[in-house]
């Protein structure tokens, strides 16, 4: 179920990227929040493509290169927590979305999204609440726009 | 036992990715699809902040990342450089779960 956002991703990013065959197959490897959040907020393809490439291989080399040095390392540090790092992540994918937050429908869909996400908690399995916000997203991309040119 | 489950979970989340990046692109062309894709990571993303800010997973909670959050969307409205915001949220959570409970 976490990874079901993924699928998600893969729309905008599809666009973007233009990839097939063998590449559209390496590219997919690569499909992760920080890959995505990184490429959305550019403005031009190229700078897009880069920023997903980049992301996505960063993540990748040093996500398993982390996991091995926690693996190993551990017994020497007692508890993450006591440096604060769960709260690192969503600082940084607050400061990757923040860019895109240009105009009021986009904060009150974000903060829609936020907030249905968070009511899902409790009485769905983890994964699930993001899907929920998903769902969000596309109910507010089904309602057509009518003389506000956005 | 545990690595065919690890095998067949990591082949679907795989299979996902792929999935979302072959849907055909004329699809994508259409308004709505176009509007929703460019939606999607935007509340995806705040879902997920919210979500890893104040939850257990398993319930709601507030505690010390929130503080690390609020202190974050301020160097972000600042326009702080990136790490610096990642580090203030992380130092501030430590801080504040340090100074509360006292570990």
């Amino acid at each position: 179920m976490l990874g079901a956002r993924n699928a998600l991703y893969g729309l905008r990013l599809s666009e973007i990227l233009g990839v097939r065959g063998v590449r559209r197959a390496v590219a997919a490897q690569l499909v992760i929040d920080e890959s995505t959040a990184m490429s959305i907020g550019r403005d031009t393809d190229r700078a897009a493509r880069l920023g997903f490439y980049a992301t996505g291989a960063g993540v990748f080399a040093l996500w398993n290169l982390g996991t091995l040095i926690g693996s190993v390392g551990a017994s020497w540090l007692s508890d993450p927590r006591l440096l604060g790092l769960d709260a690192a992540a969503p600082a940084a994918f607050l400061a990757l979305l923040a860019p895109r937050l240009r105009g009021r429908e986009v904060w009150a869909l974000a903060l829609a999204a936020a907030l249905v996400a968070l009511v899902a908690v409790p009485f769905v399995p983890v994964g699930v609440p993001v899907l929920l916000a998903g769902a969000v997203g596309v109910i507010a991309g089904l309602i057509p726009r009518h003389g506000r040119g956005s | 036992m545990v690595w065919i489950g690890v095998a067949v979970g990591a082949l679907g989340c795989y299979l996902l990715k792929l999935a979302g990046l072959s849907v055909p692109r004329h699809l994508l062309q259409r308004p709505a699809v176009h509007r929703i894709a460019a939606l999607l990571p935007v509340v995806l993303l705040a879902a997920l902040i919210a979500v890893q800010t104040f939850s257990t997973g398993k319930g709601l909670t507030l505690d010390a990342r929130a503080a690390g959050l609020a202190v974050a969307a301020v160097a972000v409205w600042r326009r702080w450089p990136f790490l610096v915001v990642v580090a203030l949220a992380a130092a501030t959570t430590a801080f504040v779960r340090w100074a509360v409970t006292g570990s």
